[in-house]
Order: structure tokens, then C-alpha cells, then sequence
């Protein structure tokens, strides 16, 4: 197994801000917008992106949640494991908002088309929007395309992007580990 | 952590403490999921589950229906009294003709204890025990389990009392497994005539007195008297019944301290217990059959997971 390094903490960085500053010019006071991060590991870049937004362009109430899609996934009894779940925390209503779904890995679309699914249980969103901060190119099951990107990424099916957050893994860096 | 030990839910007894936490963290989730404002899933919608019960039953099969129906299953339904067991035909017989049918899932009720054992040898369905005579109800002693943990933050260390007619329950024996198995303290109270005779050899205490076990308890689950289970008299009257181990306002105000109140229903008023406490804060009756759900669809998930 070995493994090389696609973005280093600075690049992370960097590309939080970007992020950050697009997601600013789109929807500027973010009176309408709700962040939704997608668990489990999409959670750390909705909370990063949070942060920034908070402390460096001082947009304070933002509508944060987090969203589980376990009981929405297509691939129930196709695994040998059990699907196990991780907690929804979505506490307002996201009927006529802006939804931005936040997520680190956009690669066959699936997880995306359960969490448009999910969604609905919550209301009907006036527009939903995708981020993510990688974007496997030419792997995709769905026609499903993020609104924002951090890096675009070429990967073959073998080969597995890990995405490592200070918080839960004690470095920002993004690897792509083929076996 | 993150798979049942077991293909069947047959008793509690066949289950480990990490099947237990997982049922519970599981159950939370739908908990969740119940208080959308759609409270559907569609995890189990290529599942088809037969609900099938021999005995009377009315909270614990809309239960199962309810949660079936949540987790988007197919559901079909079927009671003994409108069927061809009149006729003569056996369980097996009766379970392999709705099997035939594609079914992948049984929810099995039967008068008769291992009724559902007997079933998960002879057929290829994963079998859910839905309460089989006076031996156990799994899914209610889950989810009075479950109704404790929310009430008082935890089942370890707690002391629970179990009061009533013990002889004909399986809710008090699904219990005793269950709290036991969670780290409870467990006593039994009723009358002697009520009491089996080898129920010391489960590891629990018995205590004749009411008043005693009261004050010793944190959790009492007052059982109903099974009228219908009871071919001889066990107490001279129902009102003497009462007088002794029916709880009212009276003797809960007695008590220096407040302590939680289960039932599993239905509930015979003003024989195991008095409205006024039934309707109290102190009562937890109608939290247990709002989580009767979340815990019914958290087993029902996880054991589906398992259907290939």
C-alpha cells in the first residue's frame, strides 16, 4: 500500500478560504442559505467552513445541521456489514431555504442522491446546492455535479482518496492511497 | 460494534450486552427519524415482513406494523382467528404457505412458549419473537429497558421491581434477562401463588411486601393481571388483589422519594394500579409505547441488514 499526498495543510487552507469566499459572493448574508454537513466525515468540513465564515468575514447565524444518511443509502444488505448510523442534528425547518450540502469526497454521487432523498423529510428546500473539497472526475454513477469544488482529482477505482482532519486524525492533509 | 450476534430475535436470553447497546444507539437514531415531519424511511423497502399472530394482541401488533411501515417494508398480516388454523393446519404448514409468498421477515405470536424457536429451525425466514406464551416478549423488555436508560440517563445500578402476576409473564422474564444483562438490580413482588418456583435461580430477589419493594426501588413495572392465562384461583378477589399489590397516589406520596412507573399495558385501572398514578409525571407508560416504535424498527433494521 502506498500512499501520496494531494493537498497539505497550507493547500487546505487556502482552499477553505476560496471556498469560503465563493460560497460569500453567492449568497452574501446568508439570510436564506442553511449549511448542511453530511455524516460522518463531511461534518469536519461544514464545521471548518463554519469557522471561517464566523472569524474571518464575520457572518455570524449561519443555520448549521448535520445530516445522516444511512437509512437512504441504495447498498442496504448489498455489503457484509451492517449500515450503521450517526446522528441527525437539523433543529429548523429547511422549507424555501438554500440548502448548501457539505460533503469531503463527491465520487460515484451516491451518498448525494441519498442525502437529496433525506432532504425531503425536512421540508422542500427552495434550491440545494453541493460542495465539496474533492471531486473524483470520470468516477460518477449519477449525474451529479458540485456547485463548488476544492480540487478536481483523476483516480482509478483501486485507488482511495482519504481526507485527514486536525481534529479527528491530528493532521489537514488529503492522501490518495492505491493498494 | 456494528452487527447483531444473532439472525433471530427469539429472547433476550440468546442476546449479548453489545446487541443490547446497539439496539438501543440504534433506536435512537429513529427516534430522530420519528419526530420529522416525514417519518419514513426507505431502507427496507425490498423487504417483505409477515406479522403473524395466534393470540389477541392490539399495541404490540400496530407497533410492529407502525415501524414496518416507517422502514417502508412490505407488511402483510395475519391473525389465527380468520385463518385455515381453524382448519387443522399446523404452524409449519401455515408459516411455509406465506413464505412461499416471498416473505423474508416473520413477526410470530403464539400462546405456546418456543414457538418461535421451534419456527427458526424449520424455516428460512428470519424469525421476530413478538411474545410466545410465558416465556419471553423481547421487544417489550427492550424497550422498557430503553424507556429507563432515557428516564434516568442509565440502566446500570438501577434498582427495578417488577410487581404482579410473575408466573404467567414473559414481560417479566424478557425483563429480568435484560436489566440483568444491563447491570440493573432486579426484586419481584406478588403474591406467593404468582410467584414461579424456581425464580431465586435467575438471580433475583423476591419480596413479598409492596411497601418494602417500593422503597427499595427505583423503577417499579407493574405487570396486569392476566385474567385469560389463569385456569384456577391464585387470590381469594381482585380487590384483595388490589389492597396488596396496587399501587395508588396514597402509598407513592408515602414514599420519601419519587420513583419511575412502568406498565406494559393494557392496563387494568384501579387493579395494579389507580388512574391518578397512571396519569401521573411520575408514569412513563405512554413514553414506552412511543419508544415501542424507534426500539421495533432498530431490530427490525439490524436484522434485515443480515437478509441476503
Amino acid at each position: 500500500m502506498s500512499q501520496k499526498v494531494l493537498l497539505s495543510s497550507k493547500e487546505i487552507d487556502i482552499i477553505l478560504h476560496r471556498l469560503a469566499c465563493q460560497l460569500l459572493e453567492n449568497h452574501l448574508t446568508f439570510s436564506d442559505s442553511v449549511l448542511i454537513g453530511l455524516q460522518p466525515r463531511g461534518t469536519f468540513l461544514a464545521r471548518r467552513l463554519l469557522d471561517v465564515l464566523h472569524n474571518e468575514y464575520n457572518v455570524k447565524h449561519i443555520p448549521f445541521g448535520l445530516l445522516d444518511i444511512t437509512f437512504y443509502r441504495d447498498d442496504f444488505r448489498r455489503g457484509d456489514k451492517t449500515l450503521s448510523a450517526s446522528s441527525t442534528q437539523i433543529d429548523f425547518l429547511v422549507e424555501g431555504k438554500r440548502v448548501v450540502l457539505i460533503d469531503d469526497v463527491l465520487y460515484t454521487g451516491r451518498s448525494i442522491r441519498a442525502a437529496l432523498t433525506a432532504l425531503q423529510s425536512f421540508g422542500r428546500p427552495g434550491a440545494i446546492e453541493l460542495l465539496t473539497l474533492i471531486d473524483r472526475r470520470f468516477s460518477r454513477h449519477l449525474p451529479i455535479q458540485p456547485d463548488y469544488r476544492g480540487r478536481q482529482v483523476d483516480a482509478i477505482k483501486e485507488e482511495r482518496v482519504k481526507v485527514c482532519w486536525k481534529e479527528n486524525d491530528g493532521e489537514d492533509t488529503v492522501y490518495l492511497v492505491s493498494h | 460494534m456494528s452487527d447483531l450476534s444473532v439472525k433471530h430475535l427469539l429472547g433476550i436470553k440468546y442476546l449479548q450486552k453489545s446487541d443490547l447497546d446497539l439496539i438501543f444507539e440504534t433506536a435512537d437514531h429513529f427516534k430522530e427519524v420519528l419526530s420529522r415531519s416525514i417519518k419514513k424511511v426507505p431502507s427496507l423497502r425490498d423487504i417483505t415482513i409477515a406479522n403473524i399472530f395466534f393470540e389477541n394482541s392490539t399495541r404490540t401488533r400496530l407497533s410492529f406494523e407502525l415501524a414496518e411501515k416507517r422502514l417502508s417494508a412490505d407488511v402483510i398480516n395475519f391473525s389465527a382467528g380468520q385463518s385455515s388454523v381453524r382448519k387443522g393446519e399446523t404452524l409449519i404448514d401455515t408459516v411455509n404457505n406465506i413464505l412461499s409468498m416471498k416473505v423474508d421477515m416473520v413477526v410470530l405470536r403464539h400462546p405456546n412458549a418456543g414457538a418461535g424457536i421451534f419456527l427458526s429451525n424449520h424455516v428460512s425466514a428470519s424469525i421476530v419473537n413478538a411474545g410466545d406464551g410465558a416465556h419471553e416478549h423481547p421487544t417489550q423488555a427492550l424497550l422498557d429497558a430503553y424507556s429507563i436508560r432515557e428516564r434516568l440517563g442509565g440502566v446500570g445500578g438501577r434498582k427495578v421491581v417488577i410487581v404482579g402476576d410473575i408466573l404467567h409473564s414473559r414481560v417479566a422474564l424478557s425483563n429480568i434477562f435484560a436489566l440483568q444483562m444491563l447491570g440493573a438490580e432486579v426484586k419481584v413482588c406478588g403474591p406467593k401463588t404468582l410467584m414461579p418456583k424456581y425464580v431465586e435461580s435467575l438471580g433475583v430477589q423476591v419480596e413479598y411486601n409492596l411497601r418494602k419493594a417500593l422503597e427499595w426501588c427505583d423503577v417499579a413495572n407493574m405487570l396486569r393481571i392476566q385474567n385469560e392465562r389463569m385456569d384456577m384461583s391464585y387470590f381469594p378477589t381482585l380487590r384483595e388483589y388490589t389492597k396488596q399489590y396496587g399501587i395508588d397516589r396514597v402509598l407513592l406520596d408515602s414514599l420519601d422519594k419519587e420513583i419511575v412507573i412502568m406498565h406494559p399495558g393494557p392496563i387494568n385501572r384501579g387493579v395494579e394500579i389507580t388512574s391518578d398514578v397512571a396519569d401521573s409525571d411520575q408514569s412513563i407508560i405512554l413514553n414506552q409505547v412511543e419508544n415501542g416504535v424507534a426500539i421495533r424498527m432498530a431490530v427490525i433494521y439490524l436484522l434485515a441488514s443480515k437478509i441476503k
